[in-house]
């Protein structure tokens, strides 16, 4: 009991010092660009959790996800097919590393050209960008499973599907997650960017809004918003994680000790 | 049964070649329990591959029941040397054990009464929910003896199966392979380093000799069936089988390059 005390005072003791901390210092603020932390809190309340959350961030997250997932498909087939095949390896991996080395806003222009300014440009825009990290790791991943473990899969004739099922996908499972984890963050970045550009809705585009119209204390509060949607992503993400990975996080730690 | 003929392997990387073994050429009985001993570095574990079908020999061929050896045949089950990486980490002792039961299509009642019977016999009915990296290397490298016995093969090889465990295991573990193969009458290839384990477990003791490697001799293991720890070890004809296969292996031979003789192991 008072262990999980610790933890959650430990968690949250920082971040209520720095909140307190801004607090007292931006109370009797008077500077048109730095308002009381009191109003932005104000506004975060009234507006973000207001009428803006159906108007904006549900879009928004709802775009998130879907350019999120479609990467994970993506990346993990292509990636598992890449790791398996030296052929495909050869052929794929110069043209892949170009379109690595794109950095991915400046794939907005572009896919406004094809894909006009609605959500589907903004979705392949956060897919097209963050299956990188996925892609390489997943390929990281297939290639390093264990031969001795292959070789019992073999003669045991757990091959083809059943060997991607029970070999391959478990042995890669560490790595694939580092990159669905790095690929989140790049994801939650393309989001935003892409709304900079061209929209009607969603949490990049009313921050910009706001700081247009100069409502100062909405314009913080979306940054506000923009940090505790992160925030939640990377816990809930921590949590599917830490069940996937139970077996790996034990066997590391029986390694460490031994 | 098994054939193995003319086996030779080389091994080849951009700056070195290695020849693995030269040539051998030898058969398995049906039913029979044969140990290999050789000098460590000697080809043993290569020899095992090529005979299991996951690796392609240089020259020469394995047959199985007059079939030749491609790929890994149905009905043969593997023990690797490397136990601790031949048990797949996400998977408990029990799944690791069932896996290849459910990929043979067992129905459900049959592979958890095949589960419980192996574990049980390998003395491990207590560990089925247990992850292999739980367990002491001895109980990791049990597990993967229960899991090939599970599988119900034709043909059993073991590669240096109890190089990880205590000696009080070793011998129960010995005692075990015997039980088994008496129960089941696997045609079994036992690789060991240990001469007294070879003549104790098996009817025929195949020798190798030091790279380049050849089968130096190919003995009968003329003891009575019913072997036990105290009494066949203590007898007379154990020690005479067993220092002839100390002679052959330390024969003085013909002197081959520095570093293929053995470091240790043998002896
Ligand atoms: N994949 C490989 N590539 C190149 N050389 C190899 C490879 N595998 C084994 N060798 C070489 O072939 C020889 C025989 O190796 P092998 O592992 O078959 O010996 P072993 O008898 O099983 O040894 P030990 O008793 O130590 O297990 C060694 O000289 C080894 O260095
Ligand atoms: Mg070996």
């Amino acid at each position: 009991m008072t262990g999980i005390l610790r933890r959650v005072g430990l968690m949250f003791g920082l971040p209520i010092v720095l909140l307190a901390a801004w607090w007292f210092a931006s109370a009797n603020s008077v500077d048109f660009f730095f308002p009381p932390l009191s109003k932005i809190l104000e506004s975060l309340v009234d507006e973000w959790f207001g009428p803006r959350l159906a108007a904006d961030v549900v879009p928004s997250v709802l775009r998130l996800l879907a350019g999120y997932l479609l990467a994970v498909v993506l990346a993990v087939s292509l990636g598992v097919l890449i790791g398996t095949s030296r052929t495909v390896r050869g052929v794929l991996e110069p043209v892949l590393e170009f379109f690595r080395a794109i950095p991915p806003p400046v794939l907005v222009p572009i896919f406004m050209l094809f894909l006009g300014i609605g959500d589907g440009m903004k979705i392949v825009v956060i897919a097209f960008g963050c299956m990188w990290p996925i892609l390489l790791n997943t390929v990281e991943g297939v290639r390093a499973v264990d031969s001795v473990l292959s070789d019992t899969a073999r003669t045991y004739g757990i091959t083809d599907s059943a060997r991607l099922r029970k070999l391959v996908l478990p042995a890669a499972s560490p790595q694939i997650f580092a990159g669905l984890r790095q690929g989140l963050s790049v994801a939650i970045i393309l989001m935003v960017i892409s709304e900079l550009f061209a929209a009607s809705n969603g949490l990049g585009f009313a921050v910009v809004q706001a700081q247009r119209s100069f409502a100062i204390a909405e314009t913080w509060a979306g940054m506000l918003m923009l940090g505790l949607l992160g925030f939640l992503l990377a816990v809930l993400f921590r949590i599917v994680e830490n069940r996937q990975l139970a077996w790996y996080h034990g066997l590391r730690r029986a390694q460490r000790s031994s | 049964m098994l054939d193995v003929r003319g086996i030779k392997k080389v091994y080849e990387s951009r700056d070195r070649t290695v020849e693995a073994v030269r040539d051998l050429t030898f058969t398995l009985q049906a039913g029979e329990l044969a140990c290999l001993v050789g000098p460590s570095g000697c080809g043993k574990t290569t020899l095992l591959k090529i005979m299991s079908g996951l690796l392609d020999p240089t020259s020469g061929e394995v047959l199985l029941e007059g079939k030749r050896v491609q790929g890994p045949p149905p009905g043969m089950a593997v023990v690797f040397q490397e136990y601790g990486r031949s048990l797949f980490p996400w998977m408990t002792v029990r799944e690791n054990v069932e896996l290849p039961l459910k990929q043979k299509k067992l129905p459900a009642t049959r592979r958890s009464e095949l589960v419980e019977e192996s574990l049980a016999a390998v003395g491990l009915a207590e560990a089925h929910g247990a992850y292999p990296w739980q367990l002491s290397g001895g109980m990791q490298q049990r597990v993967a003896i229960a899991r090939a016995v599970a599988y119900e093969p034709h043909v059993l090889l073991m590669d240096e199966p109890f190089a990880a465990v205590d000696a009080q295991t070793r011998a129960d573990l010995e005692d075990l392979i015997r039980d088994l193969w008496h129960k089941f009458q696997v045609t079994t290839l036992f690789v060991t380093h240990d001469i007294d384990e070879a003549v104790y477990l098996g009817q025929r003791v195949l020798i190798l000799s030091n790279s380049p490697t050849v089968i130096r001799d190919d003995l009968a293991i003329d003891l009575p069936d019913q072997r036990d720890q105290l009494t066949t070890r203590s007898s007379p004809r154990f020690a005479e089988l067993r220092a002839r296969v100390y002679e052959q292996i330390h024969r003085v031979k013909p002197a081959v390059d520095k570093e293929s003789v053995a470091p240790a192991g043998v002896g």
